[in-house]
Order: C-alpha cells, then sequence, then structure tokens
C-alpha cells in the first residue's frame, strides 16, 4: 500500500500553495512533513485525502485514486481540531466512527481500549466541552484511529499536549505503524521527526527543498557541528578555512564546519594550547537542515 | 448511499433529543391546546360571575323615559349580552356610581325638539369600545324609527328599505369553485402558506445554523474527510426534514384532538372559516407536494449559505435575503388570497422562489389547466437540481473557507476551491 504523489501543483488563483510535489511512502512507515506556516503541508494534506483537487499531477495510493469508498481505511487528523461540543465522546466517536464504517458494537468496544490505553476511561460520557484541551486531543486523536486505518495523516499531532501525553500518543503512533499502517505526519518540532521518521521532506513555499531517508539527508548535508570545551580562549578557531559558523558558548565553542577534514585541522589547531575537555564532532541536527534551507528567518 | 443514512439519522436524533427542541415543541403544544381550550377555560372561570351572565351593566339616564324600552328590544334583537338599568339618580350620582364600578358605564339620553334622541354614554375608558359601539347601534335603530314615524312611514316600509339587496354569484365554467367552496380552499391555502412560510423559516435557518455550527467547531474537516460533502449536505437536509415532520406531525395531532374535543365550542368559528372540515383530496395532494418542493428548495439554499460562514453568529446574517425572498413570496400569496386571477400572481407563480406559494394559491382557489401546473413543477424541481448542483461545489468548497469577506467574494473563493482545475 504505497502512497505516491507524481508532479502535483495547486494553485489558488495567482498563488502557488504547492509546487511540483513528487513522494513515495511505503507501507509501514511514517512519513515526516517539515516546513514553516503556510509552506504547503495543510494543503498536500487536503489534497491526499481528496478534499481539494490537484491543479496538476496526481495523488495515488496503491496505484488508485483516493476517493470516498475508502475513506474506512484512511485516518485524519487536522490540525484545526474540532469535534461537536455538546455530544458526549461515546456519541461522539459513535458517529464519526460509523461514518468510517464501523458498527456501533465495534466502536464502543475499541473506544474502551483506547479510553484505558489513555488512562481516561472516565470521559466516556461527558461532554466534548467539560473536558480540557488535551484531553480533548486524545479523544481527536482516538477518533482519527478508531477504524484501525491504513493510511493516517496527521497534522500537527503532538502540538499543546504536555510531555506525558506527548509520550502516550508517540507510543501509540508507533504502534500504529509496528501493525502496518503508513503514516504521514507533519510537525514543528523537529525532534518528534527526527524520532519517529525514516523518511522526510521538508516543504519551502511549496517546493519540497529536502527529500529522502533521514540518514542519508544528514550525510548528504555534508556539515557537521563541532563541540569544543577547553580552558582558553577559542576564538582563533573561527578563522581556520573550512569554519562556516562559530558560536561561543559557556564552556568553549560550537562551532559548524564543512567537512570532516575540517574538524581534523581544528584538532591540529588546538594541539599544545591548554588541556581540551571535549571534542565532539556530531552529525547534522535536523534543525539546523531545516534552518540551513529554509532560512534563518523561522523560529 | 449508507452514510447518507447516517448523517440524517444522526441529523435527525441529536436534534429530537435535543433540549431546545423539546422545550420550543412543548411550549407550542401547550399553547394550541391553551388557545383551543380557551372558551370553555373561560366560561368555566365566568360562570359564577353575575356580570358575565347577563352581560355588563349600564346605567341609562333617561330624562323622557320613552327610549329605554325600545333601546332594550333593539340590544336583545341584537342578542347583544347587555344589561340596561334605568337609573334613577341624576347624571353626576350615575358617574360617581360608574366610578366606584358599580356599573360599567353610563348613558345618558336626550330629547331634541322635534323628539329625535341623542345620547351620550360615560365610562372609565374609551379605549375599550365594543359596549359603546352596540348602545350606538341600538340608539340607531331607535332614532330611525321615531324618525320614519314622525315621518308618518309605517313600520314595514322602513323595514323593505333597510333590508339588504338579493344578490348572488353564479360562475360560468363549469370547473370554476362555487362560492363554498372559494371560502374552504381560501382557508386551506391560507393554513398551507402559513405552515410552508413558518417551516421554511425554522427548518431553514436550522440547517444553516448546524452547517455553520460544524464549520465553527471544525468538525466540518473530520467529516467532510470521510463523507462526501453532497451526500452530508442532503442528509442534514432530510434529517432535519423528518424533524419538521415530527414536529408538524405532533401539532397537528395534537391540534385535531383538541379542536375535536372542543368541537361544540368552536363549531361556526375558525374551523368551519379554514373550511378544514371537508378538504379536497387534490388539494391536499398539493398541499403536500408544494410544501416539499418548496423546503427542499428553500433547504438547499440554506445550507448552501450555511457553508459560506465560518461562525454562527454570521448564519442568521447570511440566511437573511433567503428569509426576505419568502416573505416576498408570503406577501404576494396574501394579497393573492383576495385577488388569484391578478397578472402578479400568475407571473409569480412560475418563479421557482415563489411557485411553492402562489402556484398553490392558484391550484386550490382557481380552476387552472394541468400544464401551468406541470411547468411550474417542472421548474421548480429543474431549479431545486440546480441549486443542489451548484450548492453541492459551494458545500465543498465553502466548508474548507475560514474567515470573513463579503457574500459574493466567499461565493467565488468557495468555487474557486472546489475546482477541477484552475
Amino acid at each position: 500500500m504505497t502512497l505516491s504523489l507524481n508532479q502535483v501543483t495547486k494553485h489558488f488563483g495567482a498563488h502557488t500553495a504547492v509546487d511540483h510535489l513528487s513522494l513515495s511512502i511505503p507501507e509501514s512507515q511514517i512519513f515526516g512533513f517539515l516546513g514553516a506556516n503556510g509552506a504547503g503541508k495543510t494543503t498536500t494534506f487536503r489534497m491526499i485525502l481528496g478534499l481539494m483537487d490537484t491543479s496538476e499531477g496526481s495523488i495515488e495510493w496503491n496505484n488508485e485514486a483516493i476517493d470516498y469508498s475508502k475513506s474506512h481505511l484512511i485516518g485524519y487528523l487536522p490540525e484545526e481540531r474540532g469535534l461537536y461540543p455538546k455530544l458526549t465522546v461515546k456519541d461522539q466517536l459513535i458517529y464519526l466512527g460509523k461514518l468510517r464504517g464501523m458498527s456501533k458494537q465495534e466502536v464502543i468496544s475499541e473506544l474502551d481500549h483506547w479510553l484505558e490505553r489513555f488512562r481516561v476511561p472516565e470521559y466516556k460520557n461527558k461532554k466534548i466541552e467539560e473536558l480540557s484541551k488535551g484531553n480533548q486531543q486524545k479523544i481527536q486523536f482516538i477518533s482519527a484511529v478508531i477504524h484501525k486505518p491504513k493510511l493516517l495523516i496527521l497534522d500537527e499531532p503532538f502540538s499543546g499536549l504536555d510531555p506525558v501525553n506527548v509520550e502516550q500518543l508517540k507510543q501509540a503512533v508507533v504502534n500504529l505503524k509496528e501493525n502496518g499502517t503508513s503514516i504521514v505526519f507533519s510537525s514543528h518540532r523537529m525532534e518528534h521527526v527526527e524520532e519517529l521518521c525514516e523518511h522526510l521532506c521538508i516543504l519551502h513555499k511549496g517546493k519540497p527543498v529536502v527529500h529522502g531517508g533521514l540518514k542519508e539527508i544528514k550525510r548528504s548535508f555534508g556539515k557537521k557541528n563541532l563541540v569544543v570545551h577547553a580552558d582558553f580562549d577559542l576564538s582563533y578557531l573561527r578563522d581556520i578555512p573550512g569554519v562556516v559558523s562559530y558560536r561561543a558558548v559557556g564552556e568553549g565553542c560550537e562551532l559548524q564546519v564543512e567537512a570532516e577534514e575540517v574538524a581534523e585541522r581544528v584538532f591540529e589547531a588546538l594541539q599544545g594550547r591548554g588541556f581540551v575537555r571535549t571534542f565532539d564532532l556530531e552529525e547534522p541536527s535536523l534543525n539546523d537542515i531545516f534552518i540551513e534551507k529554509v532560512g534563518a528567518s523561522y523560529e | 448511499m449508507n452514510k447518507f443514512w447516517i448523517v440524517m439519522s444522526h441529523t435527525y436524533f441529536s436534534r429530537l433529543k435535543s433540549k431546545t427542541f423539546l422545550i420550543t415543541t412543548g411550549i407550542i403544544l401547550l399553547l394550541i391546546v391553551a388557545l383551543t381550550n380557551f372558551q370553555s377555560v373561560m366560561d368555566s372561570v365566568g360562570s359564577d360571575d353575575e356580570e358575565s351572565a347577563q352581560g355588563p351593566k349600564v346605567a341609562i339616564v333617561d330624562e323622557t323615559g320613552q327610549f329605554i324600552t325600545p333601546l332594550k328590544e333593539q340590544l336583545s334583537a341584537q342578542q347583544a349580552e347587555l344589561k340596561l338599568e334605568s337609573y334613577s339618580g341624576n347624571e353626576e350620582e350615575a358617574k360617581q356610581a360608574v366610578q366606584e364600578g358599580e356599573y360599567r358605564g353610563v348613558l345618558t339620553l336626550q330629547t331634541s325638539e322635534d323628539g329625535i334622541p341623542s345620547g351620550t354614554y360615560y365610562t372609565k375608558q374609551i379605549a375599550e369600545n365594543s359596549i359603546s359601539g352596540r348602545l350606538q347601534q341600538a340608539l340607531q335603530q331607535v332614532k330611525v324609527s321615531v324618525a320614519t314615524e314622525k315621518a308618518g312611514i309605517d313600520q314595514q316600509t322602513v323595514n323593505g328599505i333597510f333590508s339588504p339587496v338579493a344578490f348572488e354569484k353564479v360562475a360560468l365554467d363549469k370547473e370554476a369553485k362555487t362560492e363554498e367552496e372559494l371560502s374552504e380552499a381560501r382557508g386551506l391555502v391560507y393554513v398551507m402558506l402559513f405552515l410552508l412560510y413558518m417551516g421554511v423559516i425554522m427548518y431553514g435557518n436550522m440547517i444553516a445554523q448546524e452547517v455553520a455550527q460544524e464549520k465553527s467547531s471544525r468538525v466540518m474537516e473530520i467529516l467532510i474527510s470521510s463523507v462526501s460533502p453532497v451526500t452530508q449536505m442532503f442528509g442534514k437536509i432530510i434529517g432535519i426534514a423528518l424533524l419538521g415532520i415530527t414536529q408538524f406531525g405532533l401539532i397537528l395531532l395534537v391540534g385535531v384532538q383538541s379542536v375535536t374535543a372542543n368541537m361544540d365550542n368552536l363549531q361556526g368559528g375558525i374551523f368551519t372559516y379554514f373550511g378544514l372540515g371537508d378538504a379536497n383530496t387534490s388539494t391536499l395532494i398539493f398541499a403536500g407536494v408544494f410544501f416539499l418542493l418548496g423546503y427542499l428548495l428553500y433547504a438547499t439554499l440554506a445550507a448552501m449559505l450555511g457553508s459560506l460562514v465560518s461562525r454562527t453568529e454570521d448564519a442568521q446574517q447570511v440566511v437573511t435575503p433567503m428569509i426576505l425572498l419568502i416573505v416576498a413570496a408570503f406577501m404576494i400569496a396574501m394579497y393573492g388570497l383576495n385577488a388569484p386571477e391578478t397578472t402578479l400572481v400568475t407571473v409569480t407563480s412560475f418563479i421557482p422562489f415563489f411557485a411553492p406559494m402562489l402556484m398553490f394559491l392558484r391550484v386550490g382557489m382557481l380552476d387552472i389547466p394541468w400544464w401551468e401546473v406541470g411547468i411550474s413543477i417542472g421548474l421548480l424541481i429543474g431549479t431545486i437540481l440546480v441549486l443542489a448542483v451548484v450548492g453541492g461545489r459551494i458545500y465543498r468548497g465553502g466548508v474548507l473557507m475560514y474567515g470573513k469577506g463579503n457574500m459574493v467574494k466567499s461565493f467565488k473563493r468557495a468555487f474557486q476551491l472546489s475546482k477541477k482545475e484552475s
């Protein structure tokens, strides 16, 4: 069950929201979608779900177009959260579950299981408006996964949750993946993407600027981070050719270097100056890559 | 199709169980029972009251004493329930008695030189004029008889002069409705127009509210990812229609029960006026057809309009033009009740937004060729289909659209969002 996007483009009048995006998302994988606000993530999701038509290009899942006949195989957690405020958790999920092709009994037994898992069984007969925002989000997550979808789209699933809840949800996402669900998710939080995704794509103004496996992306990025902690002044290191940036920190400095050879040169330059407590060459973080590709204007 | 039923039954049951619906329906039912039992309630409350048994007491201060008897005769001939009492004191004392509440009012009678009576009626408030009107009418009769007697004309001649002229209307068209049929039809048409008017405003608003609510609570995006907007739209429209049928059905049931129970009191009153006693079957069928089509037309429009706004507060605003359209149709229909053959009524009965009311009015009151009805119904169904297609598109784009803009812009944007290619 592979999801593939071929040269997908979406225009809104003169504005191009998504520009020739091609992706392939294999089964049982978590695919990360990164991008600044307005980069076209939600629009892409809406096109995948068939809520909007593409201006150009095509989207296929298992070599077929996605339409409403497949909605029982698809789960969706929209970025803008929303449930019926006046309905109870149970009634709400029965309705949404039925629309995804489940029977009432199935919904109830699955719901009990999920509420137990998130340790909130007492919410079953409460109205949504009585729940806290974080708990509403859990219910919303349940509504997206209760029918055991084969394709799950999560738009910013962890925003606004406390660390304990983030952990619970992450675990649930990983379990779903292990049970064969393909998951596409977007986030602003690089560490979540780094932790969960094998493959990712960074969108910038509708264009994919980085695309591929997490390891390859990091390796091909080239630049590496170098942390040096020493007792003497390190500011002369910034003049070594190949050092891209220099940042002084309390115990020493953090450098960005163009390649591993530069790190060797830095290592040599440190000799005979004094005691070096730390010399650590690190892979670049996703955060570094994102900033580099999308622009430092993004916080 | 399965999802259509899910949406429909969800819409129906969640509304049916809502407090607002239960309370509103309860109040309406109570009102109906109260209204139909009004007469018996009033009778039972007022039966011990001496005044109401014989009518309000009015004191007469008559200088000559010759008018009180003919006045009483006139009043009893009119079946006016007034109790006249000759007051022995003078005018001031009588007025005092009225102030004290002993009498409802006092009528002082004077006589002019040639013996013609004139009167002055004193009462606490002159706003209530049913008593004074009856007195005036009776006194008028007395005056006429006095004056004619003086002129030497005998009573028989006077009666001849004042009796109403014999006048009968006969329709030459064989199929045309007779006088009784017409007044019967008028009653039924009136009731149906009113129901349609109420129904469309109430349930149209409800649909627009519901759509806007799903948008404002943002549950819409999940919904349209699992069920197509068009299925959802019609599920909602039919769900609300069932709700309306339930509500109107309850009202009719209780209404009819209550009316039958109070038949004696209502006989000859409002009930006969509306001609519901033995209504024409074909008129009833047309009532059903036009009601259904009218509802579908306006409900589709309401759902489309509701999908254009993102907050429930704006839903009211966006359906206003639609409400105005219904009000206009209702006004024309009210005018048409007494002039069903005018050009205005004929023309508007073919315009889809007015047709449910006006074509029904014509069908109910005139004898019109079947093809005219056919064309009108055809146009109506055509418009509903077009609205359904356009509405589906607008709905599809509109539900993803948030923010505020003017209506025309929103329309355009919604259309653009749902376009296949741009």
